[in-house]
């Protein structure tokens, strides 16, 4: 984000320049990065976590997912996951849909469902977690 | 801008007019299983739901991902996980300014395939040993 007024003596050339057409610099690069690299053992605890619950029935689930080690590993992967995906639809969106509206429409409609798909499992590992 | 007209110097050739080639398809896999990972999110989170919503719901999606079919499913997000998480260290690798002659770009290429499917292998068979 500029935070050069209108009354700036740099050319527009030159204000442009290190944040790159979308103004945004290496922001959505950076984050989709950090994501990735979090996602490499989060995905490995996950895959883990995944093949002891395939194990297990209802109750047995219940108290894996209750461990709070377990519950914080799947939270952080969730976390990192949901946000990695969307930066990475966005750009999956940016690149093949070119009507403007339908374009709009997309990448809220990615924020969404990224948002919902964290929150509503975050909510319950949470609830599995403190309600035992 | 939107062109009137036809274009009157060549266009740059686009991809159907290359011979494909291993780094291609592994480029586009990155992507697709990126995008399946993202609809994938949904097989976790109806999970999560039904553990936390009671054990018959709990009940009901353990029969379903459970099912011949639903194993099929899990199989493929897993591949599509693991694949996606090689494609990603490669390009962690790129990142670097590393591994893009030719020769590193398809070890790396293969590599990606052969790891991705060895681990996915490897937790099939965990999952049967457990
Ligand atoms: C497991 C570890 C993961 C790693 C190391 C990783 C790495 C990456 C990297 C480096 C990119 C950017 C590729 C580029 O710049 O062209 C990317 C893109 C993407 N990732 Fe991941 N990722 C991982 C997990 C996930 C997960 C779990 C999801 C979904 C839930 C996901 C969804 C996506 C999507 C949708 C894209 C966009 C694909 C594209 O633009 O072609 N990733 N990933």
């Amino acid at each position: 984000m500029s935070q050069e007024s209108s009354t700036s003596l740099r050319t527009p050339l030159g204000r442009v320049r290190g944040l790159g057409a979308a103004k945004s610099g290496t922001d959505h690069f950076w984050k989709s990065r950090v994501t990735a690299v979090a996602n490499v053992p989060l995905t490995i605890a996950f895959v883990v976590i995944i093949l002891m619950l395939s194990k297990r029935d209802y109750a047995g689930a219940v108290k894996l997912v209750g461990q709070p080690l377990v519950a914080i590993l799947l939270l952080l992967f969730i976390g990192s996951a949901t946000y990695h995906m969307r930066l990475g639809m966005q750009v999956i969106i940016e690149d093949y849909v070119h009507s403007e509206g339908k374009k709009i429409a997309l990448l809220m409609l990615n924020t969404f469902f990224a948002i919902a798909v964290g929150l509503a499992s975050a909510y319950a590992i949470l609830k599995i977690g403190f309600a035992g | 801008m939107a062109r009137t007209g036809p274009a009157e110097r060549p266009l740059s050739p686009h991809l159907q007019i290359y011979k494909p080639s291993i780094t291609m398809v592994m480029s586009i896999l990155h992507r697709i299983t990126g995008a399946a990972l993202f609809f994938g999110t949904l097989l976790l989170v109806i999970a999560l739901v039904a553990l936390a919503s009671g054990s018959s719901a709990y009940g009901t999606v353990q029969a379903i991902y459970g099912s011949f079919l639903g194993k099929l499913v899990l199989f493929g997000y897993s591949w599509a996980l693991f694949h996606h998480m090689c494609g990603g260290i490669r390009h962690f690798v790129w990142d670097t300014g590393a591994g893009l002659e030719r020769g590193t770009r398809m070890k790396l290429a293969w590599g990606t395939l052969v790891a991705s499917l060895g681990l996915t292998i490897l937790a099939f068979v965990a999952y049967l040993a457990g």
